[in-house]
């Protein structure tokens, strides 16, 4: 596989001495237009990364915020078409910051996943996380979206022992993305310590930058995580921004925008201190 | 046409799969925890010992081998096909959902696990493993849709006697597919300790195999009983299907046998042409959902829609894998009965033979009523009466406009 705007984005960040913010939000949410507007001022905000969650009427392993985030998106009319469209709007304008589409199978299994993953890689896409389909499957997705130029990215966990981790990282690409708690989106924060353990054991098995996310909601805790790790994922309290923004009747207001993007600030913050001893 | 060689009964496959259908698709972090069960459970299955003690529990504690009954006065009422029941609703807490509850209780006990949790719909799953747990004195965590809570009461209050915490789900609708995903999220945070004890024929690889062969205890009964009371085998076989792992227990020992008509009867709520049904069988296409790919009720964009039955056990947008492919390469009939034809058949059964059903198989109950006159008087057909009705006593009270 050639060099992707993954690989570079995160080569940039290693060369400038801190780890990459990956940043979450839900395609749709609060509505179409101005999930649009959050997506596109991420960049200049901070975000290195940016994953695009697409909405699921079963998200089995979010937490309440990125469920309820997920169900103001289905209720405003979002569709996988409104996602494939968004990161096409984006990469008129940003043609270098990475998209990585986070999501479950079901979506891309009724579209069927050959025509799926190119339809992705033609709208600018450049890696899929789908948290329900295991490397034991990836002759169904992972191979097809490999093939097609996108990185497959994988989620290694607490379970995931020494046993079973070359099987997780066989096909995974870009990088990895450690789940430091067993738990769902928003947890709380794993013990720092554990995580450096973790992410180096990973990194035993493998050269790709390693990713820590679940329960990350300030700037000085994503300089606790970001010493250990390449990156650092933010989720949950980016979609509890976003609600905290809406008025009585749940739509966007003036402030949903820069409740967004002056977090992110905040967070990136964070990461450019991360290795500051 | 292939021949017999091929059985029909040697699945799944060692990666869990019924044709297309099956599998495992759940998230990493419980995949460690999946491959753990499969090895327990194929160990399990070679252990004498671990066969010895359902056995014992069968007999001792459910009270099997549930009774063949011939159903003679429904039998002339319909004027068709001599009817039998297959009672296993006589079994200790009301329903089959007792026969996979002791089988997987006895495996967490091997894993070495000390917390059960479960998802219910009816109820009926939700009390049979509160009740093993309080046999076992292991801790118990019911997920339940918020809205079934409030329509299968009595069992809520038997599975707070029992012992259980009960969890209502206000996601969704609040039904069965709720239930399940909280279930899910409960399992991913609690992984040490804790065993998922499904209760339907659904979910990822072995789940689906494991419950079948838990509840196959019933068609093998069937078999049995069968051969010495009419000294032949059935020509049809009925089993109402949600998950279906009541259908599924009694079929999958006929399934090699093309004598056997077997049919499958889903929810058709108040009808296949909108939404308000879950017939995912004749209504739905295929998808992935809790683990497994199988029918799934859900739009063109993939998302899931909620369904609806007046039987909260039948109220399931999915259904097990193997019946997916069991439609798929035509063994079994699938056919939909309406909430109405469910809750006529409920009041004929009472009426009848003295045998309040449960609203689950009042849909199995109302296919007979089609079925049973269209055939000879010299056919066998056998019902699979697999819950009794107490718990719909207030429900089916309400829309039947009497005040309790």
């Amino acid at each position: 596989m050639t060099e992707t705007r993954i690989d570079r984005r995160f080569k940039d960040c290693a060369d400038a001495g801190r780890p990459a913010l990956v940043t979450f939000i839900t395609a749709g949410d609060p509505d179409l237009t101005t999930s649009q507007a959050v997506l596109e001022a991420l960049p200049a905000a901070g975000a290195d990364v940016i994953e695009l969650g697409m909405p699921f009427s079963d998200p089995m392993a979010e937490g309440i915020p990125i469920q309820i985030a997920t169900q103001r998106a289905l209720k405003a009319g979002q569709t996988m078409a409104h996602t494939l469209q968004m990161v096409r709007d984006f990469r008129k304008k940003d043609g270098t910051t990475p998209i990585v589409l986070m999501g479950y199978y079901n979506p891309i299994y009724v579209r069927d996943p050959k025509k799926f993953v190119i339809e992705a890689k033609d709208a600018g896409v450049d890696g899929l996380i789908i948290v329900d389909i295991p490397p034991e499957a990836d002759d169904e997705l992972c191979i097809p979206a490999v093939e097609a130029g996108l990185n497959f990215v994988r989620l290694a966990t607490p379970t995931t022992d020494d046993k079973r981790l070359p099987a997780v990282l066989a096909n995974t690409s870009g990088f990895v993305y450690y789940v430091s708690v067993t738990g769902i989106t928003g947890s709380a924060i794993a013990d720092t310590g554990r995580v450096a353990t973790a992410v180096n054991r990973i990194k035993g098995h493998t050269k790709l930058p390693v990713a820590v996310g679940f329960g990350v909601k300030t700037a000085d805790q994503a300089a606790e995580i970001g010493k250990a790790s390449d990156g650092v994922v933010v989720g949950s309290v980016l979609v509890n921004a976003i609600k905290e923004s809406l008025d009585e009747t749940g739509a966007a207001t003036d402030k949903t925008v820069s409740a967004v993007t002056s977090l992110v600030a905040d967070l990136a913050s964070g990461v450019a201190r991360a290795r500051q001893a | 046409m292939t021949t017999m060689a091929n059985s029909m009964r040697s699945g799944p496959d060692e990666r869990g799969h019924f044709g297309i259908f099956g599998g495992r698709y759940v998230a990493e972090t419980l995949m460690p925890l999946i491959l753990d069960l499969e090895q327990a459970y194929k160990d399990a299955k070679e252990d004498p010992a671990f066969h010895a003690e359902v056995e014992n529990l069968n007999t001792h504690y459910t009270g099997r081998p549930s009774p063949l009954y011939f159903a003679e006065r429904l039998t002339e009422e319909l004027g068709g096909a001599k009817i039998y029941f297959k009672r296993d609703e006589l079994n200790h807490t009301g329903s089959h959902k007792i026969n996979n509850c002791l089988g997987q209780i006895l495996l967490a006990k091997r894993m070495g696990k000390t917390r059960i949790i479960a998802e219910t719909g009816a109820g009926q799953h939700g009390v049979a493993t509160a009740t093993v747990c309080a046999r076992f004195g292991l801790p118990c965590v019911v997920y339940m849709g918020a809205t079934d809570v409030e329509r299968q009461k009595p069992n809520v209050f038997r599975m707070k006697l029992l012992g259980a915490e009960i969890v209502p789900v206000t996601a969704g609708a609040g039904t069965l597919k709720d239930a399940m995903n909280e279930a899910l999220r409960d399992w991913v945070t609690n992984v040490e300790d804790t065993y998922y004890l499904i209760g339907t024929a659904a979910g990822p690889h072995p789940y689906p195999e494991m419950v079948r062969d838990f509840q196959s205890v019933i068609g093998k009964e069937l078999r049995e009983q069968m051969l010495e009371a009419e000294g032949r085998l059935p020509d049809a076989l009925v089993a109402s299907v949600g998950g279906g792992s009541n259908a599924i227990g009694m079929f999958h020992p006929f399934l090699d046998d093309p004598e056997v008509k077997i049919y499958g009867v889903e929810a058709g709520g108040r009808g296949l042409e909108g939404e308000e049904h879950c017939a995912s069988l004749n209504a739905g296409k295929p998808g992935v959902l809790h683990g497994n790919r199988t029918f799934l009720l859900q739009d063109d964009d993939g998302q899931i829609l909620e369904g609806h039955s007046i039987s909260a056990g039948l109220d399931y947008p999915g259904i097990g894998p193997e019946h997916s492919w069991l439609k798929d390469i035509g063994r079994v009939e699938y056919v939909p009965v309406m909430d109405t034809e469910a809750l006529e058949a409920f009041q004929l059964l009472t009426r009848v033979e003295g045998i309040i059903p449960a609203l689950e198989p009042a849909h199995a109950l109302a296919h007979v009523a089609k079925l049973a006159p269209q055939m000879g008087k010299d056919k066998i057909l056998v019902m699979n009466l697999c819950g009794r009705g107490d718990k719909d006593v207030f429900a089916v009270g309400e829309m039947l406009g009497f005040n309790l």
